[in-house]
């Protein structure tokens, strides 16, 4: 079985691996590089659960391959949180008890950031359908959606 | 033993000698773009190994046009892209609504047009759409390009034309005429990230009264393939959409549907809605036509 060597950039920096050509971005990601915070829930690119930016944009790591992630950029759930402390995100989803089990949660994380960094006021009606390929099966989504809509709120420096 | 490799050619020569030198020596390659069908099915249906190709790299494939007497969508740009194209969607408004109605936020970052048509899903969302549109394939192979219909591009349930050697580059369509439009319409039982029951895709063209005088309705997932009904077209051209038109081109689509019956509706269910998905998107597409000019 020959390994094909990659090189790419993951949250802003510069990794290396091998891997096998059927292996998927998220299977490289959790075995090669041990950033296990990407989740895999249904490897069917379903549920969201292993949600990441490929250059700049939200895919399913799952129906990635590893070897194009060549010269691509990649950013995941440990890219989020900075040396300040955690992203707005994070700090509402853990208030409004946004999670359960947590496996879909850093899945809702990351793609709920790639819908705020463009547009910081989206409606609930927006937010829905813009995670509507994020399941979660504890908590029923609205205080899910409620820390999304939080988060945006103090994101755009009005008190909530 | 065969084991997986992975190519991504850059030049479309090279694609087609890697997808070539396999099928001489009987070594499965299969085309990749966005994955979003190929991998899962890789996953879930058929895990044996094979070579994936990787078309994403072609100038073709990534082209964008929509000029003055084309409209030029290569096969590999990813869903995202097209939707957010806003030049695309004041000319085939009813085509980017049929790809934004594919899967997730997701799915869109990397499922392509191409894509979509070349699994030859009898509900291919995009399919309909491509076909009232006029859409031509631009395939590639080794004796060179040839241009094939949309409607005749897709042969059977996941089976495409095709051939030894060939990928879809892209696909062309002559940019809509004046008073021109189109939509596409699904029924889902739920309200996002469904597989269609039926759907209708239907293009439009008025005279300054408003008469009728080309259409082109097409429909899917009630048949083995996505269909153009002429029938249905024939029904809309010399009237002024009235009811009476809209009923006469809804019956033959129900005329023209042979649907299965599955857990997503009975095959009764379906000749029924995709009359009134046809209805419906015929006048929302001479809505369209008359605001354009």
């Amino acid at each position: 079985m020959s390994r094909t060597h990659v090189t790419t950039t993951v949250n802003g920096e510069r990794r290396e691996f091998l891997c096998e050509p059927q292996q998927s971005l998220l299977d490289v990601l959790r075995d090669e590089l041990q950033l296990t915070g990407t989740k895999e829930g249904c490897a069917t690119g379903d549920c969201g659960a292993c949600s990441v930016m490929l250059d700049d944009r939200l895919v399913c790591s799952c129906l990635v391959l590893g070897v194009e992630a060549e010269a691509k950029s990649i950013d995941t759930i440990e890219g989020i949180a900075t040396d300040e402390g955690l992203h707005p995100l994070q700090e509402k989803f853990l208030e409004h008890a946004a999670l359960q089990c947590g496996v879909c949660t850093p899945g809702f994380i990351v793609a709920a950031k790639a819908l705020l960094d463009q547009n910081p006021d989206p409606d609930e009606q927006q937010i829905r359908y813009w995670l509507a390929g994020n399941l979660c099966r504890c908590t029923g989504y609205d205080k899910i959606i409620r820390a999304v809509q939080d988060a945006a709120q103090t994101m755009r420096g009005e008190a909530s | 033993m065969q084991s997986f490799a992975y190519a991504a050619p850059e030049t479309v020569e090279q694609v087609i000698a890697v997808l070539q030198e396999h099928s001489q020596a009987g070594k499965p390659a299969q085309i990749l773009a966005g994955g979003t069908d190929l991998l899962v099915q890789i996953r879930s249906v058929d895990g044996s190994a094979r070579t994936i190709v990787d078309v994403k790299k072609l100038p073709e494939t990534n082209r964008l046009e929509i000029g003055a007497s084309e409209i030029y969508v290569g096969a590999a740009i990813p869903g995202a892209v097209l939707t957010a194209n806003t030049d695309l969607k004041a000319r085939l408004p009813g085509l980017v609504e049929a790809i934004d109605l594919i899967g997730s936020t997701q799915i869109q970052g990397r499922a392509s047009l191409g894509g979509n048509l070349c699994n030859a899903s009898p509900a291919g969302d995009t399919i309909p759409a491509l076909i009232a549109n006029a859409g031509r394939c631009q395939i590639a192979g080794p004796a060179g390009t040839r241009e094939l219909p949309v409607e005749e591009f897709v042969t059977g349930v996941g089976t495409n034309a095709l051939g030894e050697g060939e990928l879809l580059l892209g696909i062309c369509f002559t940019p809509p005429a004046a008073r021109t439009s189109d939509a596409y319409l699904r029924f889902i039982p739920r309200t996002e990230m469904d597989i269609a029951v039926a759907g209708a895709g239907v293009s439009v063209t008025l005279d300054e009264k408003g008469i009728c005088t080309a259409a082109r309705v097409s429909i899917c997932a009630v048949a083995p393939t996505v269909l153009l009904v002429p029938a249905a077209a024939d029904a809309l051209i010399g009237t002024s959409l009235d009811d009476e038109a809209l009923a006469a081109a809804g019956a033959a689509c129900t005329a023209a549907s042979s649907p299965i019956s599955d857990k997503r509706g009975t095959a009764e269910y379906r000749r029924k809605v995709v009359a009134v998905l046809c209805k419906r998107a015929a006048g929302i597409a001479a809505e369209r036509a008359r605001g354009s000019h």
